[in-house]
């Protein structure tokens, strides 16, 4: 079946209001995406009648509740490919999901059992010079508790190969005193599909975890986690048509029955005494409270949203709006592309600087065009530093975005440059 | 080209950025700040010198989007030459307008007092952008607080 984006639109009621007395033209689903009608009537009838806690109630609705959330699970389980629906741990986004990981570890130092996951001094943290602020600081900390060495790979110069990683440094960056390699799947601030599996299989061969930051790439590519070959893996809801205050990490199941917990409360616990706790088993050991129950189920409808469309089909889509806008953007006088030049291992999410022009006004006055795109670090500050730029302006598609919402874009860039002149 | 009627974007605000007043440092000053703006990275230094009660003059450099530059220009324009105290309740006054949330209601008494600076008054409908156009009022504010307390300590 082809994609019919008029048909994916009309899914979305947002799109049919207006900014500023014109259509929007919505460019900032990297930030965070629109919601189709599916996700809000589930939410809606979740809470209007099925409503209760989860895990603990014994009456009717308690049941349908968790069964709801569970069953949420079993959908995100698939919808990664992951082998076991206890490997998927509800947390509330993908910081929360990655903060997970590393507190467990440091936690690890005083756990009996759990002394294979300890991280100390002479031990050493890898990330990249292009992270998320959310898969970067929480690296930095754990080598502050630990006294573990905090690394990077860096961003290649620009050109055609300028953007991505520097492929040469990864063997040497990545040692035998590396323990854990976190990076992102797909930059939410250059667009850059990163080589998952030449950096996977370099931590796997000198024994290190790897945490892959899938936020940006679980709304647009088929993600299968099998096939990336990683340890842990962390999105988050909002991002792909669901619920804010819900993300996933996904982990090895031995490797989450391995560590310790993360946040203590209600509902992570086998037994409690006054003289010492014993823990549930993963996912729930990393649940701990009531979690976010109405999202979790909203994401499980997000996802079933997606899988009709087919992940393929999306990724398609947005590959050919990434092709059609490249070159067009390219041309517009002043304007220079902020991340890889060409479509080729390259999500949706364009970062640009125009010459003369603060990237806040840009985005400032194609707000008053209706265009709604980002500007900043985009929580990626060492991006813009590695660049020599204080932010960018930044256009990001989704399965609703159109080749005429991008001649808008690059309209109203022009325009933008005519006003500044 | 122009922009819209209601755009924050005013034709006096474009001006003011392409072509900035008092723009550049001072020789002679009684004090220097440097305050910054994190959520755009705006920058601006400035140094003044007083007498008589007065601002007797006032140079600045900054870096940044052109609301911050803009709105620094026309304060200078504003507060060089005038007493301190009224200086001060112009920054008051321009205070007061960006935190409106967009519903001052506008006197001819503040089009007198405030001039170029009403301009700015549709930025005060965007909370993101606040900061940026009171950057160089709060540094102006800071570098005459400083002024006094050195002619205090001399």
């Amino acid at each position: 079946m082809p994609f019919d984006v008029e048909a994916v639109r009309k899914d979305f009621p947002i799109l049919a209001r207006e900014v500023h007395g014109v259509p929007l033209v919505y460019l900032d689903s990297a930030n965070t995406s629109q919601k189709p009608q599916v996700v809000l009537d589930t939410l809606t009838d979740f809470y209007a009648n099925h409503n209760a806690n989860v895990a603990r109630a014994v009456h009717t609705l308690g049941s349908e509740a968790t069964n709801a959330f569970e069953a949420a699970r079993g959908k995100l389980a698939a919808f990664v490919n992951a082998p076991d629906r206890n490997e998927i741990v509800f947390t509330k986004n993908s910081s929360e999901a990655l903060n997970l990981v590393a507190y467990a570890l440091s936690n690890a130092a005083t756990t009996i059992g759990a002394e294979r996951f300890r991280i100390g001094p002479g031990d050493e943290i890898v990330v990249t010079e292009m992270e998320h602020h959310s898969n970067l600081v929480p690296w930095q900390l754990l080598c502050q508790r630990t006294g573990a060495t905090f690394r990077w790979l860096r961003i290649g110069d620009t050109g055609p190969d300028g953007g991505r990683l520097v492929e040469d440094e990864i063997d040497t960056v990545i040692t035998e005193r590396t323990r854990v390699v976190a990076f992102v799947h797909q930059s939410n601030a250059l667009g850059t599909i990163n080589p998952v599996s030449r950096l996977v299989a370099r931590a796997r061969a000198v024994g290190a975890l790897t945490v892959v930051d899938a936020s940006q790439s679980a709304p647009h590519l088929p993600l299968d986690v099998q096939a990336l070959g990683a340890d842990f893996v962390a999105f988050t809801g909002h991002k792909m048509y669901g619920p804010t205050g819900v993300g996933v990490l996904w982990g090895r199941y031995d490797l989450l029955a391995g560590l310790p917990p993360f946040l203590g409360g209600g509902e992570m616990i086998e037994t409690v005494d006054m003289t010492g706790t014993t823990f549930a088993a993963p996912p729930h050991r990393f649940e701990a409270g009531t979690p976010m129950i109405a999202q979790a189920v909203g994401l499980g409808a997000a996802v079933d949203y997606l899988s009709a469309l087919g992940m393929e089909n999306v990724a398609a889509h947005e590959h050919a709006l990434l092709e059609y806008a490249l070159p067009r953007l390219a041309e517009v006088e002043g304007l220079r592309i902020i991340g890889p030049a060409t479509a080729v291992d390259r999500g949706a999410t364009i970062s640009f600087t125009l010459a003369g022009v603060h990237p806040h006004d840009v985005a400032q006055l194609l707000d008053e065009g209706g265009i709604a795109v980002r500007a900043g670090h985009h929580c990626a500050r060492p991006v813009c530093v590695r660049y020599g730029i204080p932010a960018t302006t930044r256009a990001s598609f989704g399965v609703y975005t159109t080749t005429e919402e991008i001649d808008a874009l690059v309209a109203g860039v022009r325009r933008v440059g005519e006003v500044f002149r | 080209m122009s922009v819209p009627m209601d755009s924050i974007y005013q034709q006096i605000i474009l001006d003011h950025y392409k072509n900035p007043h008092h723009h550049g440092l001072i020789e002679e000053f009684d004090a220097e700040v440097h305050h910054v703006n994190p959520t755009c990275g705006d920058e601006v230094t400035l140094r003044v010198r007083l007498a008589d009660g007065a601002i007797a003059d006032l140079g600045w450099d900054g870096d940044g989007c052109s609301i911050s530059q803009a709105s620094t220009s026309v304060m200078a324009d504003l507060v060089v030459g005038k007493p301190v105290a009224e200086a001060m309740a112009l920054q008051e006054r321009f205070l007061e307008l960006m935190q409106s949330q967009g519903n001052a209601e506008l006197t001819e008494g503040d089009e007198d007092v405030l001039e170029d600076a009403v301009a700015f008054e549709g930025v005060s409908k965007y909370p993101a952008r606040v900061k940026c156009a009171l950057l160089g009022w709060m540094a102006m504010k800071s570098a005459v607080v400083e002024s006094d307390r050195q002619e205090e300590t001399a």
